[in-house]
């Protein structure tokens, strides 16, 4: 089988799952956690260091940044300004260049402000990085967002930390149409069988935290979620059967006794 | 010695008015390579720390990475 490798912004990686470092129980936790997930990408924050409490753990402890691609992203920004100070933050900590934007626009669902998203996008862009963007599904927000250089689309599956898995596989399916940008799935799943329905509406890769972090044996789900990811890869490349409205014998007519 | 008043990642501090960004930082034994500094919402280039001297009221925020989605 030819090498079927996740390209964002000319980087190879090899698994197609993305995951998120955020609310494990202890660092430790989170990584046996991306271990088990295969993920070659985490998404990070960026936040206060505690001065107050200098032997709290830090994430660079547990997860050595030279292996695993480290993703600032601007998650708790609710405008361009925000999210702009914290990438440049991000970039100045250790030369990071490829992060996520989001800008959210309500405190309740978490959707993004898609406004203050592609002003943020075409600035950090002209700025040299390279902004994988977490949006709505809107397949003309999308189009606009990869006019403006976004290195990568990230539609929303369902409200961030929902569980609810794919919406609107109409839209996604449109955005997958459109473009040939890397096309992740960010957000919203809840069990591992919602990653491999994105893989097989052509997505390039999913992005999972909640559904990991928050299973019941995160580990386990971690496995499941790598495993579902590659199973709906393969699907998708080995191209489905047409649906038909009525039942087809799988085995011959021929010969019945 | 002469004190002066800055605030560091939104908390006071009471400093020797000689103090260099680069004092403040070994002071919080904060490993610089894991972080990133602003000094008044401007980020600084951390290879000028020692350069940098700090000032009555100035704002300092130092950040870096953390678990997140």
């Amino acid at each position: 089988m030819k090498k079927d490798n996740l390209i964002i912004a000319k980087k190879k990686f090899k698994s197609r799952l993305i995951v998120g470092t955020g609310k494990y129980k202890t660092m430790s936790e989170c990584a046996k956690a991306i271990k088990l997930s295969g993920a070659e990408i985490v998404t990070v924050a960026v936040r206060r260091v505690n001065i107050s409490d200098k032997n709290k753990p830090l994430l660079m402890d547990y997860i050595d940044p030279k292996k695993i691609t480290y993703l600032p992203n601007t998650a708790g920004c609710f405008n361009s300004k925000e999210a702009l100070r914290t990438l440049r933050l991000a970039r100045e900590i250790g030369g990071w260049k490829l992060v996520k934007l989001e800008v959210l626009g309500d405190k309740e669902n978490l959707f993004p402000d898609m406004i203050e998203t592609l002003e943020s996008t075409e600035v950090l862009t002209k700025e040299g990085f390279k902004v994988m963007v977490y949006c709505n599904d809107d397949p003309l927000m999308a189009k606009r967002l990869e006019n403006v250089g976004a290195a990568a689309i990230m539609p929303l599956a369902a409200p961030i930390g929902s569980g609810l898995g794919i919406q609107n596989k109409i839209n996604i399916q449109i955005i997958r149409k459109q473009t040939k940008l890397p096309l992740i799935i960010d957000a919203g799943l809840g069990q591992a069988s919602d990653a491999t329905i994105a893989m097989e509406l052509g997505c390039d890769g999913v992005l999972v935290n909640t559904a990991i972090a928050k299973a019941k044996k995160p580990f386990d789900m971690a496995l499941a979620f790598k495993n579902a990811v590659i199973a709906g890869r393969q699907s998708y490349n080995s191209g489905r059967i047409d649906k038909t409205l009525m039942g087809n014998p799988s085995s011959p007519l021929k010969g019945i006794i | 010695m002469k004190k002066i008043k800055i605030k560091v990642n939104g908390k006071n501090r009471s400093i020797s008015e000689t103090y260099k960004l680069s004092d403040l930082i070994k002071h919080l034994k904060i490993p610089m390579k894991k972080v990133a500094i602003e000094l008044n919402e401007e980020i600084i280039d951390k290879k000028n720390v020692n350069k940098i001297k700090l000032n009555q009221n100035d704002k300092i925020e130092i950040v870096h990475f953390i678990g997140g989605g």
